[in-house]
């Protein structure tokens, strides 16, 4: 059992490192223009912990851990909706310089 | 099945962060998060061991109906503060989630009640230690964005000494509910943890905000990346790590943009009145001041114009009347660009979303490193809302506080406008001394009205 806990932790740890790297070259790639959304749409996707929250949840009844699950669950779900609708509202203003904004003139 | 729909979900993860490399691909991005987002909530569901579909349901419901209200209704030029917020919801849920699986460990197969795995303990602690820091430190930041806290930096005696002395005390914690895990202790790790992360922030000050909500943004991710440790879970252990290196390049972007290393940073206590020697000797130089009539007359017959946006214009909301501004320049034939330091506004890319909420057309709002150069074949600089970005003393004064800082060569444009409030220092407490210069003109008043009167005078 403890050896195969610890190979779970290495296993872990290995997705863990090569995370990080993706992480490092897929953000130096980010245009600076475009670091504000960023910080949305990793606030947003960091609300994937909204998985263990419902995981708390998960069992009939109502024991503590199910309604610390439960707030787990709302709070993530605030951050869900608002993170991706926020990013949205920013990415739809960045616009080129094409013929509706001339129209509008 | 479920490691497999996991993997999809990081997978459309990273290609939301991918899609932001530019503009036109970045709409795309934010829908492969939300799939992605979907697949990982329905993937959970399927378990077995998930069965309260509709206490779930009515708990995303109630969190999606508010989360999706703040969104629409907040103002952009707000955005800073609702990042913290919602930083603060992050690490609070992390903290909820850890509890969660210490009280019911069996639902995560971590072990039974009063012997939970040692390897679960500690990932948990430091996965609650992070969570709550974010949730305390993101709470203070927003306060201090809101302007409900002053911005200014707190420093008392013996600040780090503390912090350190806290830190050690949460690690001795961590150790004490690794070997008894008494749930009085895990508590204890919460509450002390929260304290550290209001004295974390504490003594960071206003203009130093973009790192600090870049380094929150980082630690939201990490405190995911516990969670995803404790849980055994990869999905999370990605994105909590995608999320930490994000957060963690910008806490370095910014910080480089003001020269400085993010531990001066986090040590605080930048910025201040505590500089008011060196601006004393300015006190005799003329300053030339200008009105909206003569700042119109000047752009009017000009070539080419470069705007400096900063903190101010978004404080007066000026980004509406500026734009105006600017297509009336461009349809008199004046080249017209907009110059943005990496450090202006109060989080990265603050300035491009103002100026893309005005319409302004991203192909004419410039980099640093992209338009310095031109500064010298240009004949006008409007400066608007911005200070410290623009002080040459940065270049040439050593015992200045922001000498090494990168600035934008306005000075070296042959006139520039400086839209300013009154003759108040910047943020880092420093005078500047492009007021003095024969080529500087100083529009004094609120930098929407400014724009307004330009507008109008350049019609008529």
């Amino acid at each position: 059992m403890e050896a195969h806990s610890s190979e779970v932790f290495v296993i872990g740890l290995t997705v863990f490192f090569l995370a990080c790297i993706i992480g490092y070259y897929v953000v130096w790639s980010v245009t600076p223009a475009l670091h504000s959304p960023l910080m949305g749409v990793t606030n947003a996707i960091s609300s994937v912990i909204i998985v263990g929250a419902i995981l708390a949840a998960g069992p009939q009844g109502f024991d503590t851990s199910k309604i610390f699950g439960l707030i787990g669950v709302v709070l993530a779900s605030v951050n869900i909706f608002g993170g991706f609708l926020v990013t949205y509202r920013m990415l739809s203003m960045f616009k080129k310089k094409n013929k509706k904004t001339k129209e509008k003139e | 099945m479920v490691a497999i729909l996991y993997l999809i979900s990081a997978l459309l993860f990273i290609f939301a962060l991918r899609g932001l490399s530019h503009p036109e691909s970045s709409r795309m991005g934010n829908i492969f998060g939300i799939i992605g987002m979907i697949i990982a909530v329905f993937t959970t569901l399927m378990f077995k061991s998930v069965l309260s579909y509709y206490e779930i349901g009515a708990a995303i419901l109630i969190g999606g109906a508010i989360g999706s209200f703040i969104a629409l209704r907040i103002e952009m030029t707000a955005l800073p503060q609702l990042v913290a917020a919602f930083h603060s919801l992050v690490g609070l849920a992390a903290v909820f989630v850890a509890a969660a699986a210490f009280y019911d460990p069996v639902a995560f197969s971590i072990g039974k009640v009063g012997s939970i795995k040692t390897a679960s303990l500690v990932e948990m602690s430091i996965g609650t230690f992070i969570g709550a820091i974010t949730f305390s430190g993101s709470v203070l930041a927003f306060g201090k964005l809101q302007g409900t806290i002053s911005g200014k930096p707190i420093v008392f005696k013996f600040q780090h000494l503390i912090n350190a002395l806290i830190f050690l005390l949460i690690i001795f914690l961590i150790v004490l509910f690794v070997i008894n895990q008494s749930p009085t202790i895990f508590w204890t790790i919460v509450i002390v943890s929260i304290l550290l992360g209001f004295l974390v922030v504490i003594p960071i000050g206003g203009a130093d905000m973009p790192v600090v909500v870049s380094m929150l943004n980082s630690y939201s991710g990490w405190a995911a990346c516990g969670i995803g440790f404790t849980l055994s879970n990869n999905l999370l252990i990605i994105t909590g790590a995608l999320v930490g290196a994000s957060g963690a390049i910008l806490s370095y972007i910014m910080s480089k943009g003001m020269n400085r290393s993010i531990i001066n940073v986090v040590l605080g206590g930048f910025g201040g009145e505590q500089d008011t020697s060196a601006s004393k000797d300015n006190s005799d130089k003329i300053v030339k001041q200008g009105n909206a009539e003569d700042a119109a007359y000047i752009m009017k017959n000009a070539d080419s114009v470069i705007i400096v946006p900063g903190y101010g214009m978004a404080v007066a909301q000026a980004q509406h009347a500026l734009r105006e501004m600017g297509d009336i320049l461009k349809k008199e034939g004046i080249e017209v660009r907009y110059a943005i330091h990496p450090v202006a506004g109060r989080m990265p890319g603050h300035m491009n979303v103002l100026l893309a909420e005005a319409n302004v057309p991203y192909e004419e709002v410039l980099e640093l490193d992209e338009i310095n150069h031109d500064f010298p074949m240009t004949e006008v600089t409007f400066v608007i809302g911005a200070n410290d970005v623009t002080n040459p003393a940065a270049k040439t004064d050593e015992s200045s506080p922001i000498f090494g800082m990168p600035i934008l060569d306005v000075e070296k444009s042959q006139s520039v406008l400086f839209v300013k409030r009154s003759m108040a220092t910047g943020y880092s407490g420093v005078d500047n001394e492009l007021f003095y210069r024969d080529n500087t003109t100083m529009l004094f008043g609120d930098a929407k009205k400014m724009c307004e009167d330009i507008v109008k005078s350049l019609s008529a």
